[in-house]
């Protein structure tokens, strides 16, 4: 499909897009002025990481949260990494260390300038939840010796043998009263309010029903979503600063209705260049995107009919789909389970079970790996994953490599040529039995 | 008579294979891509409706009783002076484009002095011709690039004067002008050219064969005459967007290649193909239906590009670096994956008096080293497997391929078909033969 030969968007599909990307749009960009003002205003500000986040916390602590990870890819989708990675790979880092770790250092070299153009302010704490990624305990160190300022530690055990144990969810809680809030209170001068946090979990609960349903449409035929370049808008909310407030829980009533109607009206996703005509292979993907050729690498896929139903990587801050809600009656207790169940903390084998289980329930045709570079905790075991599935399932993978945010590592003419004997190699699967 | 046409535009060469209506091969064609993709593909499928004409011009032969004992000496006689006609065209071509270049206002000061010597040189080239296309003779090369600048280097050195017309000068001009010719495509060759390659067939031949002179003169009409109607065609390869084909006409090189090896081999269930930019690890069912593949991420170390390199770094031909590897008795260990630091391991390993071809040896190593990893990330190697791809056609990387996949999977069965090269193509035009049907 292509512009020219896409049919026009109809008006009510494309008026329901604007509706939920103008709200999310403008949630970012409030969100990075708040960040601005945060100094003049006295309030104050806590980095953090998306896996294991605990906004709802620092929330109720009036505290602001900065996500790293979020800004680098932002910068990344805005063409800022680059000059951001060379900058920090001048200041020593090596070319194999993380690209967000690098578009991080690099921008605040420059002049920690965020990717809307907003001046990020000093961080106040940092709160370091490494969920399984050993790479953030190093971004935190670094950060630490550019800002003279206290660290909180929780430390999320890995799910070794998939299963979530009373032990751990002790072991976090009690983190989470000795070491975290202590902190929290420290930093922001107010008391533990628990009632607070438990109205916030509550907000959270309900805006996690309705991004599970979007997400699950997918498994409608067309599905109204693209559960990957798609679905990483729909998460952006949750895994961000929105968890747990009033714009979150509107921004997910409104994209719900929107899906929702898609569904009635069997409308395929929409995508940058208008509603995909016809659905012609449901695919599962496994790895982040490339951020800074994002929409190229997004037309690769719809130009060619392919859709992504489930992914992985839309699963980083949190499996809502497989059942998990924040809890206000277990406030700190949720937390902890929510930190444990995300997809980085998740061993190989239940990384296999997860994906087999999402080829099964949204009737994929195939699986794709985007394999990233200078991602360790997603890279690691892949090709493990592929054999695996291929195996249990008989649905084909395929594997493809790029980078997170460093423009030198897509390298389009191969990934394209590569995209294309896959789904080629699908369409003549498909079409085998009736072939001589 | 209907034929069904396959083209692989590879980053090294361009293949055309012509199919009939029973799937067997009636033409193949093959040229250097240069930085020229619709030229090398319509050389290609020239060359491979020459291919096909000579085929038909056998099977007339073939059916004709009195011509039949002939046929082999016959069409091979045909063909080396069908060659040597269309060399000789060539030549002509490369000497007006020659002049042309030597218009130049640059060589406007000596410019009656360096036709004449570009007059000499193509005629001296013209009378070494004879001798390429001899049939006792090996030649090099089919690539007319190749064979007119080994001729066109060793005249020009014995005709240039540094004093007067240097080297540099007349290399220059060979340059611009070898361009020319080889991007200006003659179509109808077979039709311009057999004539002649059967009169000094003819003139060469014993009296016994003279005086079947008209009949064989009618059997070549018939070929030349009948009609090649192409019913579908299908690209492939790294150049395939430029094909003008419609989009449905395309398909992806590691489909193409499984077919093509499946056809060869039909109980192949693992493909390898090293190309000059890309390796390919692909398993194919029972149909030659891929099931999975692998191929070089974001470097081509290990790919024909890389021998290429090294030809280069050690002044060889690409021809000549398996057999010269072959020679190793004790080989050396290659560590670097990059091609440019291979160069630079391999200049310190000559400097350390190490053997020519005992670091060849290792660097033939190392590339089916790479390839090996690919196989493994695509499931392995089944019972039988296939080699195709240019680097198939190296001797020593063959053996060093067999030798690791007996370390690694035990015995197999290797198969490498003389025409590997071309299985891309032959599985495009088997795919476009396939599309025909459906639609008929």
């Amino acid at each position: 499909m292509s512009t020219a030969s896409a049919p026009k968007p109809d008006r009510a599909a494309d008026v329901q897009k604007e509706e939920s990307m103008r709200l999310q749009k403008q949630m970012i960009a409030g969100h990075y002025e708040d960040l601005e003002r945060a100094p003049a205003e006295g309030r104050k500000v806590v980095y953090t990481f998306v896996p294991g986040n605990l906004t709802e916390l620092l929330s109720s602590f009036d505290l602001l949260p900065n996500l790293p990870e979020i800004n680098a890819l932002q910068s990344g989708m805005r063409k800022l990494s680059g000059d951001y990675i060379q900058e920090a790979e001048k200041q020593g880092h090596s070319e194999d260390v993380c690209t967000y770790v690098k578009c991080d250092i690099g921008m605040l070299k420059k002049g920690n300038i965020g990717p809307t153009g907003r001046k990020l302010p000093p961080p106040d704490l940092l709160l370091l939840s490494y969920t399984g990624c050993f790479t953030f305990m190093k971004w935190f160190e670094l950060l630490r010796h550019e800002y003279d300022c206290p660290v909180a530690m929780l430390h999320v055990p890995y799910q070794s043998d998939g299963r979530i144990h009373p032990h751990h969810v002790d072991y976090i809680v009690q983190q989470l009263r000795t070491e975290v809030i202590p902190k929290l209170e420290q930093v922001s001068g107010r008391r533990y309010d628990e009632a607070r946090l438990q109205d916030s979990l509550a907000l959270s609960a309900r805006a996690e029903d309705d991004l599970v349903r979007v997400l699950e449409s997918a498994k409608a035929r067309p599905s109204p979503i693209d559960a990957y370049f798609g679905g990483v808008y729909y998460i952006g909310p949750m895994f961000s600063a929105f968890r747990g407030t009033r714009e979150g829980v509107e921004y997910y009533r409104v994209l719900r209705a929107e899906i929702e109607e898609r569904v009635r009206q069997r409308l395929g996703p929409i995508t940058p260049d208008g509603p995909m005509a016809e659905e012609r292979y449901r695919l599962v993907v496994e790895g982040p995107p490339n951020w800074t050729s994002f929409r190229e690498f997004w037309k690769m896929f719809y130009d060619e009919g392919a859709v992504v139903v489930a992914s992985s990587y839309t699963k980083v801050g949190g499996l809502y789909d497989r059942g998990f809600r924040h809890d206000p009656a277990r406030p700190l207790e949720s937390l902890a389970e929510y930190c444990l169940g995300c997809y980085t903390n998740l061993g190989l084998p239940s990384r296999v079970d997860l994906l087999e289980a999402y080829l099964r329930d949204y009737g994929a045709d195939g699986f794709l790996i985007n394999s990233v570079k200078s991602c360790n905790s997603f890279s690691v075991g892949q090709l493990l994953i592929l054999r695996q599935l291929e195996e249990r399932t008989g649905v084909p993978g395929g594997f493809i490599e790029s980078d997170l945010v460093d423009p030198r590592y897509f390298s389009s003419g191969n990934i394209k040529n590569r995209i294309e004997s896959y789904l080629q190699m699908l369409e003549q699967k498909r079409r085998a039995p009736a072939q001589p | 008579m209907k034929i069904f046409v396959g083209i692989d535009l590879g980053s090294t060469t361009t293949k055309a294979v012509i199919l009939d209506e029973n799937a067997c091969v009636v033409g193949a064609g093959i040229t250097n891509s240069r930085s020229n993709y619709d030229v090398a593909c319509r050389v290609a499928r020239e060359e491979a409706f020459v291919r096909a004409r000579f085929n038909l011009t056998s099977q007339v032969f073939a059916r004709d009783p009195e011509l039949a004992a002939h046929e082999k000496s016959v069409v091979s006689a045909l063909n080396r002076h069908f060659r040597l006609q269309h060399h000789l065209d060539q030549l002509e071509a490369l000497r007006e484009a020659l002049h042309r270049s030597a218009e130049a206002p640059r060589h406007q000061e000596h410019h009656r002095e360096l036709v004449e010597r570009i007059d000499l040189i193509v005629k001296a080239m013209t009378e070494r011709a004879a001798a390429h296309f001899s049939g006792l003779g090996v030649r090099k090369s089919d690539f007319f690039r190749d064979l007119a600048a080994a001729d066109y280097m060793s005249l020009a050195e014995k005709h240039s004067d540094p004093k007067g017309i240097p080297f540099e000068t007349l290399c220059g001009l060979f340059d611009a002008a070898i361009l020319v010719v080889e991007n200006s495509t003659a179509d109808g060759s077979f039709q311009r050219h057999i004539t002649a390659a059967l009169d000094a067939t003819l003139e060469a031949a014993p009296p016994a064969l003279q005086s079947l002179g008209p009949r064989l003169r009618r059997a070549v009409d018939s070929a030349r005459g009948l009609e090649l109607e192409e019913a579908a065609s299908v690209g492939t390869g790294y150049g395939r967007q430029r094909l003008p084909f419609p989009k449905e006409q395309i398909r992806s090189e590691i489909l193409c290649h499984g077919l093509g090896a499946h056809v060869l081999f039909p109980r192949t269930r693992t493909v390898l193909d090293i190309g000059g930019q890309d390796t390919k690890a692909i398993q194919v069912d029972a149909n030659g239906i891929v099931t999975s593949f692998q191929m070089n991420d974001r470097c081509a170390a290990g790919c024909g590009r890389y021998l290429g390199y090294i030809a280069d770094e050690m002044n060889l031909g690409l021809h000549e670096l398996g057999p010269l590897a072959q020679q190793s008795h004790c080989r050396v260990k290659i560590n670097s994956t990059c091609t440019v630091f291979a160069g630079a391991e391999l200049r310190e390993r000559l400097s350390l008096g190490q053997q020519r071809e005992d670091i060849l040896a290792g660097l033939h190593r190392a590339i089916v080293l790479r390839a090996l990893s690919l196989l493994a990330r695509s499931g392995g190697v089944s019972e039988e497997f296939t080699f195709t791809g240019g680097v198939a056609r190296n001797p020593a990387a063959v053996a060093a391929l067999r030798e690791l996949v007996q370390e690694n999977y035990g015995e197999r069965t290797l198969n490498i078909s003389p025409d590997s090269i071309y299985t891309g193509a032959l599985g495009a035009a088997l795919f476009a033969r396939r599309s025909a049907e459906k639609a008929a």
